[in-house]
């Protein structure tokens, strides 16, 4: 897998500030927290940039099938043999059955669910234990602030998708959702950590901070309702790069056979393709149909982590022409010098 | 007026917009000044006033999104607006050059000072070894620096040391033109004033011009032959620097005289400016200053005044446009 | 000098750290592995070979956990891998030796390829802000890189081994050849390579090119670039020697750090094209439960990417003045 996301520098970036110009005060006169600020340009965000958009529509999109795939299909669909093996598409079964004659379209269904669950799980507990460890290390500094870094530094260096397959091999075959995401979430975390303590660190020096401990606040209020709400679009970042990953390795676990045989998802699809010699036999839909939504999937994510950087930084976004110097436009005369 | 053959800059109705998604922002309109061969000029003004991108737009160094939209640049009796990167470049450097603010981010971190100054030298077909070296040499030691520190990365060097260099750098062709921009804002007061002597020796001893832009009026007050002040992209008041300080006329530069308290003299009360510089997306109706001068009247709101002499400067003030008051 | 003693000591740290994380995993898993490992080949090997098996993974054994670790340890140290259980009775440092010979060939090259391109790509895009290349390359180079890399090997493999049979489908070389070092063999290695090394090569350049681009952007927007330009500086000196050579920085420490992911993705890619490489047999050794095998390679490519790390720590400190005098 890539290791630099899609729209990050591969070192923890310096924290980027967003411009906060939307109005303390809401329309009801109270005055807003920052983390509803933050969410609220958000969702200015993603309506205005067309990656963001795309993103956010796949997402969307993929959310919905995993939960009408009960509704159009009530039956799990692995039951070998259900039907006749290799049909092409019809209107019976839309993308037709498998070598093992289950329905391909109800499976595409099914599977999106263990997979946005691996996703949305890993996103938000690694992004949990990265902000709580990052956050820690850079408040508290000094030989906390070492011990955690130096965890955070080693984890980071070691290869993770070797490590992942000997754990899933000491597993052998029990690896369910709950353990993906486990094991997913543990091995990481210490990438995003390590953004979130430079980040951290630098909101540190600041002056709202500052009058929270001049007040007297405990250091674990600082953190949770001072620093964490400030720092909402790192912390959105990460969710995504985890989601990101977590679906591309799931779906690689199982691809390999170290997943749950019993579950329906896009990688244990693509896992029995390949046993089955979809190649030969000339089932191409089985390879091409799994591997375009989890394709689909990791590009949302993505694209909205990608989005979220031009956002941040200005000077990424998409340029318009530069106009030559040589006409420069008339301008009307706001002034005049007197002679 | 000064006649055009004497000048060697020429500002016209020099405009700059900063092009952005939502819209453009005139940050410089129609500026228009002149200079004669060994003036020095300061420009002062609050910051984001449009003194800096007026600088890079004179030497024609802006990025996107900013770009020069009006006016013309007569440099040595050739417009440099418009003018192709490769015209430019026989230019750059030899007959102009310029002087940055923050060192540290102007030189380039992982080439030594001399390497620096080596390819600038290159670049204009100076291609002797033994001529670069001298030249090097010459230089540094013109500001002070021991030659050896050709050897030297700009990290290693202290900041009065690395603005210094700049300068050197600056004047490898001893050109006719330096432009500066803030080069003593990131130094402490002492070495401030250190610069500023240097710099002045430096440009009685070689003869060139200097646009000196700062946000420091004490600063350039002894030094600068004529004073420029800036607000919301336009000239507010233009004209020589000991008139504009014994009496000044636009009622921001009053303003600003009174912000920096004398050591000498009489203890006065230090008076401020009230309000801030103003939001240049949103177009005014009159004066950019009105919402805080304390002498606004009601045209002030309605009209937008242009630049009236007085007294061999000029104000761009309603109360000097010669109707009565 | 500080500076390289310091990313030595941590090399050495993390050295240990994985060393012992191989250690400790088979013994924290829930129902001891090993032990199933055990008793499935207990038919297939010799007693001797049993005992050694046990000592390494800590089962029926009397020595502490600690004095274990030290035997490990010395192991390690020594040389001394274990013997392969499902390639009885090759040894493990037997098989490593072949596979490493596979896999750099084809994963090393591939991504150094993958790098100078994208960044050379990259620096380009950068360059010519708001050209074609600029706008079109983001989207399209965001989804390229979250293809699975095993998926597209298979469509690969579909497209060009099996309908249009242009390339084989599989293998390091085909399996009536024996190795030697004559024309036709390389040239049968090379058709091999030709699909895994493409696989690797469109998933992985997508991110070089992006953060190339994006650095490259930041930098350019630097003082010391609009320097250049005052200078009258030609503008490829601008580009590569002002621009580039900063923006580089990061990234080469980005390369050393991702090389761990591709070589993760170097596993699937071997696994999909049958290529007989360390990912391949890590795969093989974790289906087959030949832990022995599988601990061998794990700690290989571990230290692999520790080893690279150091180098681009050195490389930067080569490349960046202030690395060296931080310390």
């Amino acid at each position: 897998m890539a290791m630099i996301i899609p729209g990050g520098t591969t070192e923890p970036a310096a924290p980027i500030e967003l411009t906060d110009d939307s109005p303390p005060v809401g329309r009801s006169g109270r005055s807003r927290s920052p983390g509803f600020r933050a969410l609220a340009r958000l969702g200015k965000a993603i309506r205005s940039n067309r990656k963001a958009s795309w993103g956010a529509g796949l997402l969307i999109f993929m959310c919905v099938i995993a939960l009408i795939a009960p509704l159009l299909y009530p039956e799990y669909p692995n039951q070998t043999g259900q039907f006749r093996v290799g049909l092409g598409p019809s209107s019976h079964h839309l993308l037709g059955t498998n070598g093992l004659g289950e329905d391909l379209f109800s499976q595409i269904l099914w599977g999106a669910r263990p997979v946005l669950e691996i996703a949305f799980g890993v996103g938000i507990l690694s992004t949990t234990i990265a902000v709580l460890i990052g956050v820690a290390a850079a408040y508290l500094g000094g030989l906390w602030d070492n011990v955690l870094s130096l965890l955070t530094d080693i984890l980071l260096v070691i290869p993770l998708f070797p490590l992942l397959i000997v754990i899933a091999g000491y597993l052998q075959n029990s690896a369910g959702t709950g353990v993906m995401i486990a094991v997913i979430t543990l091995t990481g975390w210490s990438y995003t950590a390590r953004q979130l303590r430079s980040q951290a660190l630098s909101l540190r020096k600041r002056d709202f901070l500052e009058a929270a401990r001049v007040r007297g606040e405990r250091p674990l209020y600082i953190i949770v309702v001072e620093i964490i709400p400030t720092m909402t679009s790192l912390l959105v970042a990460s969710f995504l790069t985890n989601a990101l990953y977590a679906v591309l390795f799931s779906s690689s676990l199982q691809f390999i056979g170290l997943g749950d045989p019993n579950q329906v998802s896009w990688g244990t699809m693509l896992h029995q393709a390949e046993n089955n010699e979809a190649f030969q036999t000339g089932q191409s839909l089985w390879i091409i149909a799994p591997g375009l939504c989890i394709v689909a999937l990791g590009a949302a994510f993505a694209l909205l982590n990608y989005a979220f950087d031009e956002v941040g930084n200005p000077a990424l976004r998409p340029l318009r022409r530069q106009k030559q110097a040589t006409q420069p436009r008339a301008l009307r005369r706001t002034s005049a010098i007197a002679d | 007026m000064r006649s055009p053959t004497e000048t060697i800059l020429d500002v016209r109705d020099l405009s700059v917009e900063y092009v952005t998604d939502g819209g453009s922002v005139l940050a410089v309109d129609n500026v228009s000044f002149s200079l004669d061969p060994g003036e020095f000029v300061a420009v002062v003004g609050e910051s984001g006033c449009g003194k800096s991108t007026m600088l890079f737009a004179v030497a024609q160094l802006l990025t996107p999104p900013a770009e020069v939209v009006g006016g013309t640049v007569m440099f040595k009796g050739r417009n440099l607006v418009g003018l192709t990167d490769k015209s430019l470049i026989a230019i750059r450097w030899k007959d102009l050059s310029v002087v940055m603010q923050s060192a540290m981010n102007a030189l380039n971190p992982v080439k030594s000072i001399g390497a620096q100054f080596k390819d600038a030298m290159q670049a204009h077909g100076v291609t002797s070894h033994h001529e670069i070296a001298n030249r090097s040499a010459e230089v540094l030691k013109m500001v002070g620096i021991d030659p050896l520190h050709l050897k030297s990365y700009p990290h290693q060097l202290s900041g009065g040391m690395r603005q210094r260099s700049m300068i050197a750098m600056a004047l490898l062709f001893t050109p006719e033109l330096v432009i500066m921009d803030e080069p003593t804002s990131a130094l402490d007061v002492v070495a401030q004033r250190s610069l500023m002597v240097q710099i002045k020796e430096l440009q009685e001893q070689f003869g060139f011009a200097v646009i000196f832009v700062t946000h420091d009026m004490s600063l350039v007050s002894h030094f600068s032959d004529r004073l420029m002040v800036m607000y919301a992209g336009q000239v507010a008041e233009v004209g020589p620097t000991r008139t504009l300080f014994d009496s000044p006329q636009h009622p921001y530069t009053d303003g600003l005289m009174d912000a920096f308290p004398s050591i000498r003299g009489p203890k006065v009360p230090l008076a401020g400016i009230p309000g801030s510089p103003p939001n240049l997306s949103r177009r005014a109706e009159g004066c950019w200053f009105a919402p805080r001068c304390p002498k606004v009247f009601d045209r002030c709101n309605s009209e937008r005044p242009a630049l009236y002499p007085v007294d061999g400067t000029q104000v761009r003030c309603f109360l000097y446009d010669g109707s009565a008051p | 000098m500080r500076f390289a003693l310091r990313r030595l000591g941590f090399f050495l740290l993390t050295l240990w750290a994985a060393l012992t994380l191989n250690f400790a995993l088979p013994r924290l898993m829930p129902g001891n592995p090993a032990i199933a490992m055990i008793s499935k080949f207990k038919g297939g090997v010799s007693p001797q070979a049993l005992k050694t098996l046990e000592t390494q993974f800590g089962v029926n054994t009397h020595h502490s956990v600690v004095s274990q670790y030290f035997s490990y340890l010395r192991n390690i140290a020594t040389g001394n891998y274990g013997i392969s259980l499902s390639e009885y009775p090759a040894t493990v440092g037997h098989i490593i030796m072949q596979a490493i010979f596979w896999t750099l060939g084809l994963v090393g090259l591939t991504t150094i390829l993958a790098f100078i391109l994208g960044t050379a790509i990259g620096i380009v895009g950068a360059w010519r802000r708001g050209g074609t290349l600029d706008s079109v390359m983001p989207p399209v180079f965001v989804i390229t890189s979250v293809i699975p890399y095993f998926w597209l090997g298979l469509v690969l493999i579909l497209i060009f081994g099996v309908k249009l049979g242009w390339l084989p489908d599989g293998g390091s070389y085909a399996y009536t050849d024996t190795p030697a070092f004559t024309l036709t063999f390389i040239w049968d290695v090379i058709q091999h390579a030709i699909l895994p090394a493409f696989t690797l090569l469109i998933t992985t350049i997508g991110t070089w090119i992006l953060t190339m681009r994006n650095t490259m952007i930041t930098t350019l927007a630097d003082d010391y670039v609009r320097m250049a330009r005052a200078k009258g500086l030609s503008s490829r000196r601008i580009m590569f020697d002002y621009a580039a050579r900063n923006a580089i920085l990061p990234n080469l420490t980005g390369f050393a750090m991702s090389l761990g992911f591709v070589l993760g993705g170097a596993i699937l890619v071997e696994y999909v094209f049958n290529y007989q490489g360390v990912g391949y047999w890590l795969l093989a050794a974790v289906n087959n439960e030949d832990y022995p095998l599988m601990q061998a390679l794990f700690l290989l490519i571990t230290v692999a990417v520790l080893v690279a790390i150091l180098l681009s720590d050195i490389a930067t400190a080569l490349l960046d003045p202030r690395t060296r005098d931080a310390g």
